[in-house]
């Protein structure tokens, strides 16, 4: 029952929670048990607050039990006691926020990030510390300072990343759904690579406020779930403008999950575009077949299939590793030791503070970016890599608006290969960096993005679906991903932990 | 050879605005350290900025007074570098697209006397905009600490072009620059509060030369007058330096107004590189053509244009509109109270020596002053009726910048009002000739200033409170007749 309770969605327990079948302190138990069950082995959560997080569904149960006293007999809010999973980027008043870095290993925020506040707003708990790539800088969470996540599905395989912790918990049952944060793929690639939904909003739809920048341009904070309609729930919940990030956009939040509802009971045929650039050399074959398999039932589906051409898709990972560490040197300058975080204890003066307490503080891939990203930006260089970069992502952007004139969605792999081996691409940045090549257009495009299961390999690796967006459109992004997902049941297996 | 000094002045003035540039928190001088901070001020993991719109207001004042161009889009730039007084070690400011080009500041040269107005010449400026400020540091034994009060605080940058010459003009500058900014509302420019800093990049030509020497920055100019010794230090030493034949290197230097004498702080080769590119935590701001409107209908008379004005529509002296106009609110005082009076020379002798001297001795503000332009027009009003004597009015003003009281009500408390009733002072002046014949004679034999003999025993029947003139007057007819 306990296990049963671990791996439903949001919308099973909440019915659940309206019906008194379980409460939210007996849910947030069952989650903390299952969590000290697994974790050793999985290694998603670099901390929880089993205290903190019983009070909060205690919260929860006192808020349902009065609203049941007032007699008003309507339905719960879909995530009153729900155990939600933050990713450790994401502030937390009062709890630790680590980056998974050396950098900021006993930092503690004094204040909650916006989509924090909607969550408490909106009922749910917020649960445990989730592991990262440091700073968010990654494809497998090898470059957390403190462990790396284990993939549920292989214990000796990568959980991909850079929100590794997060998909990993919501495959392992360690919470229900959780959020992460996006910059290159950083949410769709591990759901693919655990066999969770993970979605992006269109970058301004979530605020930003809160969460630890790595690129300021292209991050966007978005769902890890079980299922599209639990993912459409979480982000009703956390999208919206803010007037603490200039960079949300004013408009109307819709109920994403009743949208998709809809769109669905209408019986709409979507006309799905197919990107030949992403079906080119370096696709796994068992990922590719899965991929067209699931191209082919959205055909039986009644959709109408069309090759589409995104031709500066080549352009794209080059273009996003001059933006994204251009903005990651400036935006980690931060962290100096003179405010807060790690302060180097050798160093003799304000200049030696600086050296010292950042060789320290940072591991070697955020090095490697902000060298990189200080180099783009220099005098002289600004033109030749910034500017250009900067000209590249609006034709990568221009690309997809023109495919948008003929199809509703676009459908590609997500990742073009399944979980590797620990340690596999560690030592080779830039294997590790064609990981994202067909996640990180949609990041310097600006769109929403979705990843679905669609598949395992023969080894038995979950294979994921990117379903590509039109901005600020994501409930027909949803309704897409729901149609598929509706006909096929590679969501409901579990890993064999 | 005789060379000729080009300086260019950059000029840093924080806004009067409530709260801070990029957050809500309250932006002040004199708190407790790191009172004025929050997430944001501190750069917290996960903070972000957002504009302050009362700084965007302020700065297109600015540029208007000042007649800069001002730009379609308010747009961010960071500014990277490493210090400890810098929360996020990049500053948030504007690099290719200032808000403001353009325009110039109006100056007044010195005069050839203090009384007498000097020439007049326009300052070009090449750029303002805005930025974010850092916090201070403080250095004591074995430990350096950091305020972060001020980091944040709106800040503008005011950079003219190379076309100062002098010292004096130096000084000019800033004053009338000065003048704006309190008449705009814009900054207070308290330069011992930090609120108007500037530094000056200096070189030398031989004169009648197109051609700029090798420029050097001049920094911690912390006063006006330092600003105007320092240069003029600089300005010497360069002319010295290629006098004995060397070349002037290209440097940042430091100048200590105590001692008068200046260091090199960092040669060209240190010169930082700022890495800017555009913020994008921030996005543009379009500054339309109505929000432009709605301010230039808010922009107050510039000082000079009101001096202008003050000289030719009230006919006050440049010696009373020199030290009227500098200040907004004495010179907006001195207006309603010759509105009032409609005697403008008078009040204005009433405001620019009386009441300037009594606000001094009782360091007190204009804004404190018990005295209300009502009050000078009612003392004006009082003298030329001549119901109280110039004497007495001094008596009146001193009470009434005392106590507060109206002229009318201290001239009935003190007993003040001038005796007035014509029959008694023809009866005064008749006695006194009465009883004075020699002098009588000697009047009337020529000697003009017999007629003093008379004026003290009327004085005395009057108590004082005779109108010397009309005694004069009265004693002129009754000799005559």
């Amino acid at each position: 029952m306990s296990e049963e309770l671990c791996h439903s969605t949001i919308a099973d327990l909440s019915r659940l929670l309206d019906r008194g079948g379980v409460s939210a302190v007996e849910l947030m138990r069952a989650v903390i048990a299952r969590t000290k069950e697994v974790d050793g082995r999985v290694g998603a959560f670099n901390s929880f607050d089993e205290a903190d997080a019983l009070a909060q569904a205690a919260a929860s149960d006192e808020r349902r039990s009065r609203s049941r006293t007032a007699g008003s007999g309507a339905p719960g809010r879909p995530l009153e006691g729900i155990p939600i999973g933050l990713k450790d980027v994401i502030a937390v008043a009062g709890q630790p926020l680590t980056a998974s870095s050396r950098m900021l290993e006993h930092f503690v925020s004094p204040y909650d990030a916006t989509v924090t506040r909607k969550l408490r707003d909106a009922g749910a708990i917020c649960w445990g510390r989730l592991n990262l790539d440091e700073f968010a800088m990654g494809s497998s969470t090898e470059n957390s300072a403190f462990r790396t996540t284990s993939n549920p599905w292989d214990l000796e395989r990568v959980p991909g990343g850079s929100s590794g912790g997060s998909a990993a918990a919501v495959a392992a049952g360690e919470a229900i759904a959780a959020l992460g944060s996006d910059t290159g793929g950083s949410i769709r690639q591990p759901a693919a690579l655990c066999n969770v939904v993970g979605m992006k909003p269109t970058y301004g739809r979530v605020s930003r406020y809160g969460l630890i920048a790595f690129a300021s341009s292209l991050d966007q904070i978005g769902p890890f779930a079980r299922s599209v309609e639990d993912a459409a729930c979480l982000l009703s919940a956390i999208s919206g403008h803010d007037r603490r990030d200039s960079t949300s956009v004013d408009l109307g939040v819709p109920d994403y999950g009743a949208g998709m509802a809809a769109l669905a009971q209408s019986g709409r045929k979507w006309r799905l575009g197919i990107p030949k650039e992403y079906f080119g050399a370096g696709l796994d074959p068992e990922v590719g077949a899965a991929v067209q398999a699931a191209i082919d039932e959205y055909r039986r589906l009644g959709c109408e299939i069309r090759e589409v051409s995104l031709p500066h898709t080549k352009y794209a990972v080059g273009a996003y590793y001059i933006i994204a560490t251009a903005e990651c040197s400036s935006n980690l300058a931060r962290y100096d030791g003179v405010r807060y975080g790690h302060r180097s204890r050798d160093a003799t003066d304000a200049i030696d503070i600086y050296f010292k307490t950042r060789a320290e503080g940072f591991g070697p891939e955020v090095k490697r970016r902000i060298i990189l990203g200080t180099y783009v930006l220099s005098s002289g260089y600004y033109d030749a890599f910034y500017l250009r970069a900067q000209k590249v992502r609006t034709l990568i952007r221009r690309d997809f608006l023109e495919a948008y004139k003929d199809v509703d969605a676009i459908v590609t792999p997500t990742s073009p290969t399944p979980a590797f081996r620990k340690g596999e691409k560690a030592a080779n940045p830039l294997a590790m960096y064609l990981n994202d090549i067909y996640t990180i257009g949609v990041n310097l495009a600006g769109l929403p993005g979705i990843s679905i299961p669609c598949g395992f390999t023969r080894g038995g690796l979950p294979i994921g679906l990117q379903v590509i967006g039109q901005p600020f459109r994501e409930t027909e992004l949803l309704a897409v991903a729901a149609a598929y997902e509706k006909v096929t049941d590679w969501r409901m297996r579990r890993p064999p932990l | 050879m005789t060379y000729e000094a080009v300086i260019g002045l950059e000029v840093h003035v924080q806004l009067k605005t409530r709260s801070k540039m990029f957050t809500r928190v309250a932006a002040g001088y004199g708190h407790p350290e790191n009172t004025l901070t929050d997430p944001v001020v501190l750069a917290l993991p996960g903070t972000l900025p957002v504009m302050n719109k009362e700084a965007l207001d302020k700065i297109v004042r600015a540029g208007l007074l000042l007649g800069c161009e001002i730009a379609p889009e308010c747009k961010w730039d960071r500014k990277n570098y490493f210090y400890p007084d810098s929360p996020k070690n990049y500053q948030i400011s504007q690099y290719d697209q200032p808000l403001c080009r353009g325009g110039f500041v109006e100056i007044e040269l010195p005069g050839p006397a203090r009384n007498i107005m000097g020439e007049h010449r326009r300052i070009a400026l090449t750029r303002i905009h805005l930025e974010e400020d850092v916090g201070k540091l403080s250095h004591g034994e074995g430990a350096s600490l950091v305020d972060f009060n001020r980091a944040g605080t709106p800040l503008m940058e005011i950079v003219s072009e190379p076309v100062i010459h002098s010292a004096d003009e130096a000084f000019a500058y800033l004053t009338a620059l000065k003048a704006v900014m309190i008449y705009g509302g814009i900054s207070d420019c308290d330069m011992e509060k930090g609120q108007l800093r500037c530094d000056a990049n200096i070189s030398i030509r031989p004169a009648g030369d197109a051609a700029l020497g090798t420029k050097v920055e001049l920094k911690n100019l912390n006063s006006f007058s330092f600003v105007r010794d320092g240069i003029a230090h600089e300005v010497r030493r360069q002319v010295a330096v290629v006098g004995s034949g060397g070349k002037v290197v290209q440097e940042t230097r430091d100048y200590d107004g105590q001692t008068g004498e200046s260091k090199s702080l960092r040669s060209k080769e240190m010169a930082h590189d700022y890495r800017y590119f555009p913020d994008p935590d921030l996005m543009p701001v379009r500054v339309d053509e109505a929000w432009k409107e709605s301010i230039r209908t808010g922009c107050p008379e510039l000082p000079f244009d009101k001096q202008r004005r003050l000289q030719k529509e009230y006919g006050v002296p440049y010696t009373i509109t020199s030290v009227l106009v500098p200040d907004r609110a004495l010179s907006d005082f001195f207006e309603e109270a010759a509105r009032l009076c409609g005697r403008p020379q008078a009040a204005g002798n009433w405001i620019a020596n009386d009441l300037l001297r009594e606000l001094g001795a009782a360091k007190l503000e204009l804004a404190q002053s018990r005295v209300t332009p009502r009050h000078v027009a009612e003392l004006v009003v009082l003298v030329e009726t001549g119901a109280i004597l110039s004497n007495a009015a001094k008596e009146v003003f001193i009470d009434m910048f005392q106590t507060g009281d109206l002229p009318d009500a201290v001239v009935a408390r003190k007993g003040l009002r001038a005796e007035t009733n014509p029959d008694e002072l023809e009866r005064w002046c008749s006695d006194a000739i009465a009883a004075n014949p020699k002098s009588v004679a000697d009047f009337k034999s020529g000697k003009e200033s017999a007629i003093n003999a008379f004026k003290g025993p009327v004085m005395r029947a009057a108590k004082g409170k005779a109108d010397p003139k009309r005694v004069d007057e009265t004693l002129r007819r009754l000799l005559a007749g």
